[in-house]
């Protein structure tokens, strides 16, 4: 009896652990309120058409509450997209795949996608992560002619995915580092109290890249600009910053430039506001699930930010902020997702197929309308070319009023740099199909 | 100086966060023999509930109540869980533990979100403890709390100032990780329970003939260990950042306290996380290479030698992966650890 009692008391345990676990998986992947999902059948060519994407991210682990808010954003905008939201009246179907932030989970989920006979994979957090995507899908696509897949990048952001490993089933639509340092260095260039700067990053591609392009830019636009000092940490191992600020400290810098993401950027501003460092930061990534809230109010006019947009972008994307915060009380950072969905219709309207081969073939070179301003496919290397903006920290209210975390903060503009000063040459030569 | 002074007092704080953090696993494992995986689970446990209670009662009674939640919590799995697979051995302890850190995980995403809270410490400690003035002029001075503007600003061109504030929070971190392992030594050392705990572990059989019930005096262990761990997590929580990746950002830090320090050695434990946190936070001071060292000892490599990014990687840029460094290093030439009696 006594044994019977216990093995039923250790499945009930296994049994309510497991539920919670399963619970906890299924959350991001629901699509949001069913009622509401039906959009309108669109009037375009492919009126019906299903388009299923696979977006290979993490969910799970350090990273995981930043995947976990873009697959959010990913759910609501095929919503918005689907049907007569986009011109080829095509319906947006996305589901999620967990890859841990490691680049061999991502190779087992992207041929999890095509078992499944996905055609179309989004990937973002990741610089690793992408250049083995990009390697699997080039060696797919050879073999497999007839079952080519997409790969459409939201926000890895090395440039060697556009220049020496670029490749014709890669779309970036973030901006890479070369084009973010190129603003933030125009920037940098005209602020004259900046005198010494230090490099602070993580080890591996994207942080090496980040202090490559920074020495560059700041060499060619402010000579007069001394580089204090430089130091990589490995991602995503440090708890404790006050070392690295004491040094910053001690070096005299009134700068520093970073490329930091996730607890790495958040733990670093936040040892920065405790030991008395008050220098400024610019980053790329304040405005991620965590940082704001790590920020708080006392980063204030001392943080910036280079990117392709802020919490304050006006017009449309203020309806669709307020409605993500009302609908998931989460803030909707990743504005790739919306240039996705807008070239994917386009380019399917206009190719008249959701064949990712004539897909691929009418996004080189296309030209939509976004919540910005029009922006463009690069055609030699499928990089995205748009507009980039410089804000800083500060006490949300007035024109700026979207608070992100509820922190009573926001990002204001301070800079807007149009296409063409943020766009950078490439080396890519590309090889297409036939 | 001023940044040595500063760099040493960062170190000892965060070697004696470590501490707080690992005497709980240490505290269970040299009693109860059972490596609990799910320990830096309860530091965030700690961390959550500390933040919801003080929304409704403040920091201080949170400060009390939070660690005993989790206490609680803690006793209530070995009377339930663990003591069920005790007999089995050791494999299935570790095995059950590990799947538990694994649903808190998820139990906390579920309850609390899964993103960062805004958990503040109290206004008393937001502010610096005490701000080093270095004055070029008039060298090394110290001031309690925050130093007036005047003082951090230099006059003259001439004369440099630099001012560095040491936080609040961290002085009272110290604080109490020296009250934690005074109490917790004092306990064990000098109370009729400490003598039972202790005599529990090698002979359990007499201290049970002797009357005193040997499963709950583990059960209570067990629970003390879990109440430390959540103890530092409400000041790990309010002094970092609480976030459902705490726990995995220190659960392999604080096996390396463990196993370094000596299994089972709550001496080991504080001399281990105090040489830790020190180690890492000098190493990332200096930006010496292997390919430096080699041409300060009047070696030359060539050049091809010294561009490989093997030989180019710093001192700095390893610091927080220097403690796996270290325990692997215990591993081979003192398995037992810096202080510990146990064998393997």
């Amino acid at each position: 009896m006594q044994y019977a009692i216990r093995h039923v008391t250790v499945a009930a345990i296994l049994a309510l652990g497991g539920a919670g676990f399963a619970v906890a998986q299924q959350a991001p992947a629901k699509p949001a309120a069913p009622a509401k999902a039906a959009a309108p059948a669109g009037s375009g060519p492919l009126s019906g058409e299903v388009v299923k994407l696979v977006r290979i991210d993490p969910l799970t682990g350090l990273l995981g509450p930043v995947g976990v808010s873009q697959g959010k954003g990913y759910q609501f905008f095929a919503e918005k997209f689907s049907g007569a939201g986009n011109p080829a009246g095509v319906k947006f179907e996305v589901t999620l795949i967990d890859n841990k932030l490691s680049p061999a989970e991502s190779l087992n989920a992207l041929k999890a996608a095509l078992d499944q006979g996905v055609r179309y994979i989004i990937q973002g957090n990741g610089s690793s992560v992408a250049l083995a995507l990009v390697d699997a899908v080039n060696k797919h696509n050879e073999r497999n002619p007839g079952k080519e897949v997409l790969y459409l990048n939201d926000s890895a952001v090395d440039p060697d995915l556009t220049n020496s490993k670029c490749s014709f089933w890669h779309f970036r639509f973030d901006a890479d580092t070369s084009m973010k340092m190129e603003a933030m260095s125009s920037f940098i260039a005209e602020q004259k109290d900046i005198k010494n700067v230090y490099i602070l990053g993580q080890n591996y591609s994207h942080g090496v890249q980040v202090a490559k392009y920074a020495k560059d830019t700041l060499a060619r636009k402010r000579p007069d600009i001394k580089i204090v000092g430089e130091d990589l940490h490995p991602l995503a191992q440090v708890r404790d910053f006050a070392p690295y600020i004491a040094k910053i400290k001690a070096s005299g810098a009134d700068t520093v430039i970073t490329g930091n993401w996730g607890s790495d950027l958040s733990l670093l501003v936040k040892a920065a506001n405790e030991g008395g460092y008050n220098g400024k930061f610019f980053t790329y990534y304040a405005g991620v699930t965590g940082t704001p809230t790590a920020l708080g109010q006392n980063g204030g006019g001392r943080v910036y930010q280079v990117a392709y947009n802020h919490y304050n972008m006006g017009g449309q994307m203020d309806k669709w902020m307020t409605e993500f915060k009302q609908k998931y009380n989460d803030d909707f950072y990743t504005g790739s997702t919306i240039r996705i969905f807008e070239t994917l219709g386009a380019a399917m309207a206009q190719a008249k197929s959701t064949d990712p081969v004539k897909v691929a073939a009418a996004m080189e070179g296309l030209k939509v309308k976004s919540f910005n301003g029009e922006v463009e496919i690069r055609k030699a290397d499928h990089q995205l070319q748009q507009p980039l903006y410089v804000s800083v920290w500060q006490k949300a209210g007035g024109k700026y009023p979207y608070s992100p975390e509820n922190t009573g903060m926001t990002l204001v503009p301070v800079k807007e740099y149009p296409n063409y000063v943020s766009s950078t040459p490439t080396s890519c030569q590309m090889k297409r199909p036939g | 100086m001023e940044f040595f002074v500063i760099s040493m007092l960062n170190g000892l704080s965060y070697g004696l966060l470590l501490f707080m953090l690992s005497s709980g696993l240490t505290l269970i494992f040299s009693m109860m023999g059972v490596l609990n995986f799910a320990h830096a689970s309860f530091y965030m446990l700690g961390a959550y509930l500390g933040y919801t209670v003080s929304r409704f009662t403040g920091f201080w009674p949170a400060l009390l109540l939070a660690p005993i939640v989790v206490g609680g919590l803690g006793a209530v799995f070995e009377r339930l869980c663990l003591r069920k697979v005790h007999k089995y051995g050791h494999v299935p302890e570790l095995l059950i533990t590990f799947g538990l850190s694994y649903v808190i995980i998820e139990l906390v995403q579920l309850v609390w979100g899964r993103i960062a809270l805004e958990f503040h410490p109290p206004a008393i400690l937001q502010g610096p403890a005490f701000t080093l003035i270095n004055n070029s002029a008039q060298g090394l001075s110290l001031q309690w709390g925050a130093a007036p503007a005047q003082l951090c600003a230099a006059a003259d061109a001439t004369i440099r100032v630099v001012c560095s504030p040491f936080p609040a929070t961290r002085g009272f971190m110290m604080l109490v990780a020296l009250v934690m392992l005074g109490s917790v030594w004092l306990l064990l050392t000098r109370t009729r329970i400490g003598l039972v705990i202790q005599a529990a572990l090698t002979h359990p059989e007499a201290v049970e003939a002797l009357g005193h019930n040997v499963p709950r005096v583990f059960m209570l262990v067990f629970g003390a260990g879990s109440a430390l761990a959540g103890l530092a997590g409400v000041i790990g929580g309010s002094t970092f950042l609480t976030e459902p990746a705490m726990a995995a950002t220190v659960g392999s830090v604080i096996f390396v306290v463990v196993v370094v320090g000596g299994m089972g050695s709550l001496s080991g434990a504080f001399l281990a996380s105090l040489l830790i946190g020190v180690l890492q936070t000098f190493a990332v001071a200096f930006d010496y290479s292997l390919g430096t060292l080699a041409q300060q000892l009047g070696v030359a490599p060539g050049s091809a030698l010294l561009s490989s990014s093997y030989v180019k990687l710093t001192l700095s840029q390893v610091a927080p992966i220097l403690p796996y460094l270290f325990l692997v290093l215990i591993l081979i030439f003192r398995p037992r650890g810096l202080l510990g009696t146990r064998e393997g």
